[in-house]
C-alpha cells in the first residue's frame, strides 16, 4: 500500500479527475470516510484482520495459473489471475472485507450496497452475515432478472435486495438509489460502494483494497519467472476495480503495459455500447469527476452491455487519469467477442469465466505482442451467474 | 439590486419559495407556471432543471425531472422560454439542477445566460461549498448572481459557519437529511426537525442572512411551522404532486395556451391559498 503519483491529492483528485460532488447532506458521512481511512486501513491491526479474512475466509492468494494450451494458440505466455477462485466467485470480495471492516471500526450498523452483476451485492451480503449487520442491496430490475442465481443468494444470505426501477433499471441507477439510501440514513449507516468510482475518498480506497491482487501478482511471477513484472497486465473495466488492483503494484514501473478491456456492446458506433474511456467525455455522476457517456447538455445515456457488471455509463477516476497521461490503454470490446473469448477459454483450458472477464481474455486477439512476452489477464469472476446468458447464445449459436 | 435580497428588505416573515420542473407537465408550461405563481402570491420561483440521474430528489421530482427529459427539456430551450419573459415577470427566480448540466452548458455561459434572462440565484446541491470557492465564486459575485447553499441538521456549528459566509441571499435549511419529498405526519416528526439545531443557529448567528427551511415542507401545518423558525419555506413536490393531480398532460384534448393559462393560474391560485391557509 505504497504512495505514488497514482494516489489522489488532499481533495481526491487524479490530475483534474475525482473530487467529491456531493449534496450537503452527504458531507458529515463522506468527512468521517476521508479523515480516518487511511489511519484506519494502514493500522496493524486493520491489515492483520483483513490479511487473515483475505487468507481464511477468501481463499488467498488466489493462484497464478499458466494457461498452456492458451498460451501455444497465442504463441506467447499467458497466467491468468485466478479472482474467481475467490470465495463468492469475485475479486469483489476484496474490497468488501476491507470495507466491513471499516465500517465497523466507524461503529456502523447497516450497510448498503449497489450491485450490477450480483457479485458485489452477494460479496456485501457475505461479509455481512459474517459480521452479523444488516444489509440491504440496490439492484436495477433487469439486473435482478438477468442474474437471478445472485439474487436468490443474496436473500439466502439475509440481505434484503430492492429492485430499482427507474432509468434503465441497471448498474447507475441501483448507484443512485444506494446514494438516495444513505442521504435518508445519515447516522447508521455505510455504503459499501462496488467499484472505484464515487467521491473521494472511494476510488482511493477501493483501488488500495485490490491492489492486493498486483501485490500478489509479483510475488507469484517472481517465483515462477525470476522477474517480479509481465510485459502485460490485461483486465476488464466497469467501475475498474479489478483493473485498478490488477495494475495498482506496476503503475510506477513503465516496462508493464496496461491494457483495458471496455464493454462496447453492440459496437462503439452504435447506440448499444458501455465504452466509456472510448466515447466519454468529462463529466459528474455519482460525486466524482470522470469520463461519462453523456449527451451535449450533460444527460447521462443509458449505457448497453450483454454484462451486468460492465453496464455503465462512467468509469473511476483513476481509468480517466491513466488514459489521459498515456499511461494505459482502454480497448473496447464487444459482446460477441467477449462471448467467443469465453468459449475458447472454457473449450482451451476448462474455465468457464464471468462475462465480464471474458472482456479481458477478448484482448488477446487484439495486441500485437512480441513472442516470450509475459501476459497476466486478470480473470476476475467465474462464470456460474452468467449460465442463463450463455445458454441462449450456444442455442443461437447451433441453429 | 438582486431582486432576492429587495424580496427580503421588503418581507421578513413567511416568505413562501415554489418549486417547479422547467419542462413538466408540457415542455411549454414553465412560462405559463411562473406567471400564474406570480399571480397567485409566491414570493419566489425556484426552476428546477432536469438531470437524468438526480441523486438528491425522490420519486415525485425524479418523475417530473423524467417527464421533463423525454419533453425534450434542455438548458437552452429553457433559457430561451425565461428569455421572453423576462420584461413581464417581475417575481425572483432562481435555476436549480445538478452540476453536471451546468459544467456542460459551461459555468460561464451558464451565468451569463442567467444574467441575460433575468434570473437572481442559482441553487447546485451537488456543488460543494469548498468546490464553489475554489472554481466559481468569483464568476457568480461579479455577475451578480447568488449562489445559495444548503444546510442540513447533521452539518457541524463550524461548517455551517462557513457554509453560511459563502451563501448569497438566503441559506437553505434542510428539515432533514433526505431525498426531497419525504414528508413530515405532523405530530409525529414535526416541529422537531423543524426545532432550529446548534448547526441551524450558528449558520444564522450572523444576524442578517435570511434562512428558508425545505425538504418536506407540503401544506399549510408544515408551513407554518417552518415560519415560525426561519423567514420562510420551500415547497417542492408538494407543488409538482398538486401539479400532477390537477394538469392534464395535453393529450388529446388541445387546450389554447389562453386557456391552459387559465387552468394554470386556478390550480396555483388554490395551491398558495392552500398553503398561506
Ligand atoms: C466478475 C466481475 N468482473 C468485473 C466486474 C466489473 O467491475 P470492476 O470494473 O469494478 O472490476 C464485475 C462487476 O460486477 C464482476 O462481477
Amino acid at each position: 500500500m505504497n504512495k505514488s503519483r497514482f494516489t489522489p491529492d488532499a481533495d481526491g483528485y487524479y490530475g483534474e479527475f475525482g473530487g467529491a460532488y456531493i449534496p450537503e447532506m452527504l458531507v458529515p458521512n463522506i468527512t468521517e470516510l476521508r479523515d480516518n481511512y487511511l489511519r484506519i486501513i494502514e493500522s496493524e491491526e486493520f491489515r492483520n484482520e483483513f490479511h487473515e479474512l483475505l487468507r481464511d475466509y477468501s481463499g488467498r492468494p488466489t493462484p497464478l495459473y499458466f494457461a498452456k494450451r492458451l498460451s501455444e494458440k497465442y504463441h506467447t505466455n499467458v497466467y491468468l489471475k485466478r479472482e474467481d477462485l475467490n470465495h463468492t466467485g469475485a475479486h469483489k470480495i476484496n474490497n468488501t472485507i476491507g470495507q466491513v471492516l471499516l465500517a465497523e471500526k466507524l461503529g456502523k450498523k447497516r450497510i448498503i450496497a449497489e450491485t450490477g452483476a450480483g457479485q458485489h451485492g452477494v460479496a456485501t451480503a457475505t461479509v455481512c452475515a459474517l459480521k452479523g449487520l444488516e444489509c440491504v442491496v440496490y439492484m436495477g430490475a433487469l439486473d435482478v432478472d438477468r442474474q437471478a442465481p445472485n439474487v436468490i443468494k443474496m436473500k439466502m444470505l439475509g440481505a434484503t435486495v430492492v429492485p430499482v426501477e427507474s432509468g434503465n433499471k441497471t448498474l447507475k441507477d441501483a448507484t443512485n438509489e444506494a446514494m438516495r439510501d444513505w442521504i435518508n440514513h445519515p447516522d447508521d449507516t455505510y455504503y459499501i460502494i462496488g467499484s472505484v468510482v464515487g467521491p473521494h475518498p472511494y476510488p482511493d480506497l477501493v483501488s488500495r483494497l485490490q491492489s492486493v491482487i498486483s501485490d500478489e501478482i509479483s510475488v507469484q511471477l517472481n517465483a515462477r519467472i525470476g522477474r517480479a513484472y509481465p510485459d502485460y497486465v490485461m483486465a476488464c473495466v466497469g467501475g475498474g476495480s479489478n483493473a485498478a488492483g490488477g495494475f495498482y503494484a506496476f503503475l510506477d514501473n513503465p516496462a508493464v503495459k496496461l491494457i483495458g478491456a471496455e464493454a462496447a456492446g453492440l459496437g462503439v458506433n452504435t447506440s448499444k455500447t458501455a465504452a466509456t474511456l472510448a466515447l466519454g467525455q468529462t463529466g459528474i455522476l455519482h460525486g466524482s469527476k470522470s469520463k461519462l457517456i453523456q449527451d451535449q447538455y450533460g444527460q447521462v445515456i443509458e449505457p448497453y452491455s450483454i454484462s451486468a457488471g460492465l453496464d455503465y455509463p462512467g468509469v473511476g477516476p483513476l481509468h480517466s487519469y491513466l488514459q489521459a497521461i498515456g499511461r494505459c490503454t482502454y480497448i473496447p470490446v464487444t459482446d460477441q467477442e467477449a462471448l467467443d473469448a469465453a468459449m475458447e477459454l472454457t473449450r482451451l483450458e476448462g474455465i468457464i469465466p464471468a462475462l465480464e472477464s471474458a472482456h479481458a481474455l477478448a484482448l488477446l486477439p487484439k495486441l500485437n505482442w512480441n513472442p516470450g512476452e509475459e501476459m497476466v489477464i486478470i480473470l476476475s469472476g467465474r462464470g456460474d451467474k452468467d449460465m442463463d446468458t450463455y445458454s441462449k447464445y450456444f442455442d443461437h449459436e447451433s441453429h | 439590486m438582486n431582486r432576492i435580497d429587495e424580496l427580503f428588505l421588503r418581507k421578513q416573515k413567511s416568505v413562501l419559495s415554489v418549486y417547479f420542473t422547467a419542462g413538466y407537465p408540457e415542455l411549454t408550461d414553465t412560462a405559463l407556471i411562473i406567471s400564474g405563481l406570480e399571480q397567485a402570491g409566491a414570493d419566489l420561483i425556484e426552476i428546477g432543471f432536469p438531470f437524468s440521474d438526480p441523486v438528491a430528489d425522490g420519486p415525485v421530482i425524479q418523475a417530473s425531472s423524467h417527464q421533463a427529459l423525454i419533453n425534450g427539456m434542455n438548458l437552452d430551450i429553457l433559457f430561451d422560454q425565461l428569455r421572453k419573459i423576462k420584461e413581464t415577470s417581475r417575481i425572483p427566480k432562481i435555476m436549480m439542477g445538478y452540476f453536471n448540466t451546468v459544467y456542460q452548458f459551461k459555468v460561464d455561459r451558464f451565468i451569463n445566460h442567467c444574467v441575460e434572462c433575468g434570473i437572481d440565484g442559482v441553487i447546485i446541491p451537488d456543488l460543494p461549498p469548498e468546490l464553489y470557492e475554489k472554481d466559481y465564486r468569483l464568476l457568480f459575485e461579479s455577475a451578480g448572481i447568488h449562489f445559495i447553499c444548503l444546510v442540513a441538521p447533521q452539518t457541524s456549528p463550524d461548517r455551517a459557519k462557513y457554509v453560511a459566509s459563502l451563501s448569497r441571499g438566503f441559506i437553505y435549511l434542510l428539515t432533514s437529511s433526505s431525498t426531497t419529498g419525504n414528508n413530515y405526519s405532523p405530530g409525529i416528526n414535526l416541529p422537531h426537525p423543524l426545532i432550529p439545531s446548534p448547526a441551524l443557529r450558528s449558520a444564522r448567528g450572523r444576524g442578517v442572512m435570511p434562512a428558508l427551511i425545505g425538504f418536506g415542507i407540503h401544506d399549510q401545518e408544515t408551513f407554518e411551522m417552518a415560519c415560525r423558525h426561519a423567514n420562510g419555506a420551500i415547497i417542492g413536490t408538494g407543488f409538482i404532486r398538486h401539479l400532477s393531480a390537477n394538469l392534464s398532460r395535453q393529450g388529446e384534448e388541445q387546450l389554447s395556451k389562453y386557456s391552459r393559462q387559465q387552468q394554470i393560474n386556478t390550480l396555483c391560485e388554490n395551491f398558495v391559498n392552500q398553503i398561506r391557509g
